[in-house]
């Protein structure tokens, strides 16, 4: 008469979340990260302090008190946000300040003169951006970028802590239901390693696209 | 001449065998009351049962409940501290009289020793503040309900929740009482004592207890084959229920009323 609980809704559950707190964050957050390393490399004079103290607090201070701020704190001024939504907004929040660094980064390593070239071919300064500094300047850092992706994809395990259920709050359920420390951690380490490979080959295909034909380095 | 004879004759017996019996069976009651001290094993890392204040004495409700039953014992109560794994050894080798360390009742402890009546309450259930409606398990259809992962209370919740309930599994009592004070959830599971250090913290939301998940309350542990301490334990526990001395201890250290059922 012991209930019985299908542990492979959870972890499929658990899977489909951590992928989702990825892509979310991944693609919303790395668009931050463009326009902040924008703001703070070539935006205007007021705006760069403001995109400044915005990436030292995110860069200065945990993960986990990020979004215990934003799930235990805000409610405090009347902001409910559930654990996902929480989760996602710490995630994109996060990647985006430290995308922008490493962004910031490629854009510095541009040479004057592409600038210089961009505006000799009467190209708006949004255009110059857009087409001349931009795409080198990423695919100049792409790699960071991309470990900086699985660091996130990673680093979400923490949201367990808000209860949102992904991949290791289905292993902690299962541990906690089954006492089967080692198969519910071996599992989920080869599920992460797995997502991590996956990823890696994903922002692998994203950047052959994105850089067709450019020079390798 | 014989009737002086016979006097002490019958006075050595009756004294002869008073000790013989003492020795067959020790009396504990009689004891204490000869030594004139009670030693009690109370808990020292078991807030609110028992903790070590900032005057460093030991306080909490097994030690008001220690110097209540000394005090009708007209004893004086020595306090011994022990760890919950060691309690029930240092009963069993005497070095302490009771224990009153919020120990709670099984099988596996009936076998060793004996138990009191309840002095404590000790219980899981849901709790949710004075405005949510909910009296049973049913009633949780819709809500939200935290819980710490893997606790007695998300084992049982687990099986007798609604479909449609909500149970948010957070990593430990932290967390669960964060997203209950914080409003992320409607509803606690969790224990009265957990219950109690939340609405010692004061805060916006009380949690009110809903229903019961799981009883198991305290007890005063002794030796077994001691009937007449048992008696007298038994005896002043019922007349502190009776008098609302019990309710004050609940009061003080619970926050709130002594359970009726008790």
């Amino acid at each position: 008469m012991a209930y019985q609980f299908d542990f492979t809704d959870v972890i499929l559950k658990g899977i489909a979340i951590t992928v989702e707190l990825t892509i979310v964050g991944g693609l919303v957050g790395v668009s931050l990260g463009i326009l902040c390393a924008w703001a703070r490399a070539l935006g205007p004079k007021w705006v760069r302090p403001i995109v400044a103290a915005y990436l030292e607090l995110i860069r200065n201070t945990p993960f986990m008190i990020q979004l215990f701020f934003i799930f235990f704190g805000l409610p405090s001024t009347g902001l409910h946000l559930n654990e996902l939504v929480a989760a996602n907004i710490a995630m994109v929040i996060n990647l985006g300040a430290y995308s922008a660094e490493i962004i910031r980064a490629g854009i510095q390593a541009t040479p004057r003169g592409q600038f210089e070239a961009g505006a000799s071919l009467a190209m708006s300064p949004i255009q110059t951006f857009r087409h001349v500094i931009l795409v080198p300047s990423l695919q100049r850092i792409w790699p960071a970028l991309s470990s900086q992706v699985i660091i996130v994809m990673l680093g979400s395990a923490v949201v367990s802590q808000i209860a949102a259920e992904d991949l290791t709050f289905a292993s902690n359920f299962i541990q906690s239901r089954t006492f089967r420390a080692f198969e519910a951690y071996f599992l989920t380490t080869l599920v992460y390693l797995l997502l991590a490979i996956l990823l890696r080959a994903a922002m692998r295909g994203i950047g052959a696209i994105i850089f067709p034909r450019r020079r390798r380095a | 001449m014989l009737r002086r004879h016979f006097i002490a004759i019958a006075a050595a017996t009756i004294a002869a065998s008073a000790t013989l019996t003492g020795v067959a069976h020790a009396d504990a009651l009689a004891d204490i009351t000869k030594s004139g001290t009670l030693k009690v094993a109370v808990p020292q890392d078991f807030p609110p049962f028992g903790s070590v204040g900032a005057d460093m004495a030991p306080q909490g409700y097994d030690i008001d409940m220690a110097n209540l039953i000394g005090s009708k014992l007209g004893v004086k109560v020595e306090l011994v501290p022990v760890t919950s794994a060691n309690r029930i050894p240092y009963l069993q080798t005497k070095k302490v009289d009771l224990v009153i360390s919020s120990l709670g009742k099984n099988p596996d402890r009936e076998k060793v020793i004996d138990f009191s009546t309840p002095y404590a309450p000790f219980y899981n259930g849901v709790f949710a503040p004075a405005d949510l409606a909910v009296k049973s398990a049913a009633d949780l259809s819709g809500k939200t309900i935290a819980v710490t992962r893997g606790a007695v209370e998300d084992l049982e919740l687990t099986k007798v929740a609604p479909a449609d309930a909500t149970i948010k599994r957070y990593e430990d009592n932290n967390g669960t009482i964060s997203a209950f004070l914080s409003g992320q959830v409607d509803a606690v599971a969790t224990g009265n004592v957990v219950a109690a250090a939340i609405i010692e913290k004061n805060p916006p939301k009380k949690p009110e207890m809903k229903f019961l998940i799981k009883n198991s309350p305290c007890y005063v542990g002794l030796n077994k084959d001691e009937p007449a301490l048992l008696e007298k334990v038994n005896a002043i526990i019922a007349d502190a229920k009776k008098d609302g001395s019990l309710n004050k201890i609940a009061e003080k250290w619970l926050h709130a009323t002594l359970p009726a059922d008790l």
